[in-house]
């Protein structure tokens, strides 16, 4: 029997579920901390009390707390943005497509240098290792601690990217630096932007992993800690630390992971109202929809595999503001059951207007009692005016579908909406997030260059190689199947070179 | 003549990346760079070739080389300029206009931002009404028109003049290998033409097409119609499969990307599988292994829910598309043209059937 505790923390909730196999045995849902430490530990706590076991297979934790961060623009870390590929591509700088406001709270140095490679391998011009210092040196005196570094086709050769890191690391020792090639993919923009948002987060990744880490040593539960990536799989927390961005749209497959697993449904689609944001995503065949190429996070393009959403910026913590009405995208989140009006603070929240029309029955009703009327019905018309038009938005048929809805403020979502066949509620639906975390898979994953094989020889490799990485990360070797094969031939190398990509996953042990 | 909103400019953008038929690079880097120039208080204006005046000379643009080359050298304004500065001064003239080679890609903005630089208008036209891999490959090398001389230059202040071609096929040959060497990716100037030659062998009023084609898909979406659907109407296509991909085989020679994608049925053609072979764009689709859709008609391939067109090198497992087939301009399927664009020209060894015939 596999035994597995799945975590979501939220930007409002942190939820915990006991899994023994496929059955949910215990859930529990408590409100995330300040620290995010004591919000963990208390559900891990809760759990245990309720019967959970410390001995288990593995612990997973899932949380929106980066793509909050880029979403609500705040605990962003202000960049310098290295760009290495002079003279080409000058007209379209770092930052070129983002959202205004978002890149005025990140970009800090921008700096664009000569060097960079060629689609075979030789390099475009020489790297400007004079420029790298000097720019090294601008970006230190700016006290930037944050740095993203692009070079023109890093993913097939890195050495502009990692001799530039190695010049930061004698110039700017405090500084992180993220390089591009470690997020893959060809793609220069896109591979940039994830670059800089990855790198306008580490330090919320840093404090944040260890909070977990912290959390479940002051458990007592000895298991090992996996974060949950985009496409449903996990990653050991310490390496995952470095990567926030592979774990941005985490919470959202988790939770329609989850929403399928305890709907059996398989073709829907799934609104996951949380704490600060709500996202709208598609079920087909059990898995989220993939969006094509190009994912928009925060309004930034990037070529991630990720579920095809839509984020927004309403939950049952978000700010309710009289005059002029308005709701979100500011939310108390954590602070809700201290903030909220019902729970005896001062900020009326999208829960507190939900409570005050009876949708949900949750703190003191008492002290909502006095909200005028038109406040009430006006915000509820709004929230559901933003629903039903989210909703609209990510329909692609004419006719009518089913929509689960999940998450704690799933109380948000009206009954009935145009174009929704039924509203579906499930067990656990509050802790559909935590559901989906626990019965996340364990990838392998191989990018090498292979030299002097066939195609099929290369791929049979490489596929090997992800096997006895994904088995050796936890994952039991009957279950492992193949999510993703990239080939990508590299012209004018010695010896019929060929860079191949291969991802499995397979369930936990 | 008339001015172009940067509306329609978007428009263009998602209609030419379908026209493109799998190559031609995505349009965005270009759609970038003309947002901004916009930004800058730039407008562009549109010409009716019909305008032109038979002794004006047209400059034709592309930028060439490998789409993947393209994503990580980005397109820059400048370079498509010096392009063609440089084929001005070669000729002691100056351009009336600029005209695109090829509609279907980030090729159908070339002109704009050269024309945005330049000052001059963008002819309503290309000469392949879609996108093809090679120089001979349009309507001017179809009517035997001088191919020579062009102008190739690269962002490192590398330039070529190819001042004379024995072909159209020699032209191409010169032109890729300095293309190659430059890395696959160098913006040119092809052989100008006179208002007249525009006028008689292009392929006329392409560039209001393909904005139309995008305003068709953005209405689609808008209304939640199935825009793959709307696409097949308003153009007079024909879906060819709808499926799933299952394998995608890449290999790049002599500057081009060329592969194979294989891909297993859904909804009515659940059981059935489909192939498509690609040289920079979809050349041949082969349905349970007959060939059931050739170039040059166009071979599209939509996201089968967004109707966003997916190019050669996006293509990916797991990704659920569907094929359809555009009708191509009379031009290209006449004997001659066949010679140019026909499977043949591929070296697939197939009688051209129209799937319109």
């Amino acid at each position: 029997m596999k035994r597995r505790i799945g975590i979501d923390v939220g930007g409002t909730n942190t939820d915990a579920v006991y899994l023994e196999d496929t059955r949910v045995v215990h859930a529990v849902k408590t409100p995330t901390t300040r620290d995010v430490t004591s919000g963990v530990t208390e559900a891990l706590r809760r759990l245990l009390q309720a019967g959970a076991p410390v001995s288990v297979d593995a612990v997973m934790i899932g949380t929106t707390h980066f793509t909050n961060a880029v979403v609500q623009r705040r605990d962003l870390t202000r960049v310098a943005a290295i760009r290495i590929g002079l003279p080409s591509g000058a007209s379209l700088e770092p930052f070129i497509d983002w959202p205004e406001d978002l890149a005025a709270l990140v970009r800090g140095e921008v700096v664009m240098l000569e060097g960079g490679h060629e689609f075979d391998g030789r390099p475009l011009v020489p790297l400007d290792t004079a420029g790298v210092r000097a720019a090294a040196r601008r970006i230190r005196a700016a006290g930037l601690t944050s740095i993203g570094v692009a070079s023109v086709f890093s993913p097939l050769n890195a050495a502009c990217e990692l001799e530039t890191a190695a010049i930061l690391r004698e110039e700017c020792p405090d500084a992180a630096v993220t390089m591009s090639h470690q997020l893959g993919r060809i793609g220069l923009l896109e591979r940039e932007n994830a670059t800089l948002l990855n790198a306008a987060l580490v330090g919320l990744a840093r404090t944040t992993t260890r909070a977990f880490t912290d959390a479940l040593a002051a458990s007592g539960i000895r298991a090992p800690l996996y974060l949950t990536q985009n496409d449903g799989t996990v990653m050991l927390a310490s390496v995952a630390e470095a990567f926030p961005v592979y774990g941005f749209a985490s919470g959202p497959t988790n939770s329609m992971r989850g929403a399928a697993f305890l709907s059996k449904l398989t073709d829907a689609l799934v609104i996951d109202v949380g704490g600060t944001t709500t996202d709208i995503g598609s079920l087909r065949h059990g898995f989220p929809r993939e969006a094509n190429n190009v994912v928009e996070i925060g309004g930034v393009r990037t070529l991630f595999r990720m579920p095809d959403l839509l984020s927004i910026g309403l939950g049952g913590g978000s700010l309710v503001a009289r005059a002029p009405l308005s709701v979100g995208p500011r939310s108390v989140g954590y602070r809700l059951v201290e903030e909220g009006l019902v729970f005896g603070g001062n900020e009326l929240t999208a829960t507190d207007v939900a409570v005050a029309a009876g949708l949900v029955g949750l703190g003191d009703r008492r002290r909502v009692a006095s909200l005028p009327a038109e406040v009430v019905t006006g915000a509820i018309a709004r929230i559901h005016a933003m629903i039903e038009e989210s909703v609209d938005r990510m329909k692609t048929d004419a006719g009518d579908e089913p929509l689960i809805a999940v998450g704690g403020g799933c109380f948000l979502v009206p009954e009935r909406i145009a174009g929704i066949s039924e509203v579906i509620h499930v067990e656990h639906q509050a802790v559909a997030n935590a559901v989906g975390a626990a019965i996340a898979q364990v990838s392998g994953e191989v990018d090498r260059i292979f030299q002097d094989l066939s195609r099929d020889e290369a791929i049979a490799r490489a596929r090997q190689l992800a096997e006895t990485q994904a088995a050796s990360a936890g994952a039991d070797p009957r279950t492992l199947t193949t999510v993703e094969v990239e080939d990508l031939p590299l012209a004018y190398l010695p010896g019929n070179s060929l860079r191949v990509r291969v991802r499995v996953v397979g369930e936990i042990r | 003549m008339r001015p172009v909103s940067v509306a329609e400019i978007e428009s263009l953008a998602i209609g030419a990346w379908i026209l493109g038929t799998g190559g031609g690079g995505s349009p965005y880097l270009a759609l970038l760079n003309m947002r901004r120039l916009y930004r800058d208080g730039v407008v562009v204006r549109l010409m009716d070739p019909m305008d032109l005046a038979d002794d004006d000379l047209v400059a034709i643009v592309s930028n060439m080389g490998a789409p993947l080359v393209g994503q990580e050298r980005l397109t820059d304004p400048r370079t498509i300029e010096r392009a063609v500065r440089m084929m001005e001064e070669y000729l002691g003239r100056r351009f009336a206009a600029v005209m695109s080679l090829e509609i279907g890609g980030g090729n159908s903005i070339q002109p704009f931002m050269a024309a945005a630089m330049l000052g001059l208008p963008v002819v309503d036209g290309d000469c392949m009404g879609r996108a093809f891999p090679e120089a001979q490959m349009t309507s001017f090398a179809i009517h035997d028109l001088q191919m020579y001389p062009l102008t190739l230059v690269d962002v490192r202040h590398n330039a070529v003049v190819v001042a004379r071609a024995a072909s159209w096929k020699w032209m191409e040959r010169l032109s890729r290998k300095a293309c190659v060497e430059v890395g696959s990716i160098a913006s040119t100037c092809k052989a100008p033409r006179t208002g007249k030659e525009v006028k008689e062998c292009g392929i006329l009023y392409s560039t209001s097409k393909a904005i139309r084609l995008g305003e068709t898909v953005q209405s689609a979406r808008k209304l939640h119609r199935d825009a793959v659907q709307a696409v097949i109407e308003a153009e007079g296509g024909r879906l060819m499969f709808r499926g799933k991909i299952r394998d995608v085989a890449r290999r790049t020679t002599e500057g081009f990307l060329r592969g194979t994608a294989k891909l297993d049925g859904l909804d009515d053609f659940r059981g059935q599988s489909f192939e498509l072979a690609f040289q920079n764009e979809f050349a041949v689709g082969w349905l349970d292994g007959r060939p059931r859709v050739m170039t040059p008609d166009l071979i599209c391939v939509l996201d089968s829910v967004s109707g966003e067109a997916i190019g050669t090198e996006a293509l990916r497992y797991g990704q659920r598309v569907s094929v359809i087939a555009l009708p191509a301009p009379p031009v290209l399927l006449t004997p001659k043209g066949l010679e140019h664009v026909g499977p043949r020209a591929f070296g697939y060894d197939l009688e051209f059937r129209s799937v319109f015939a």
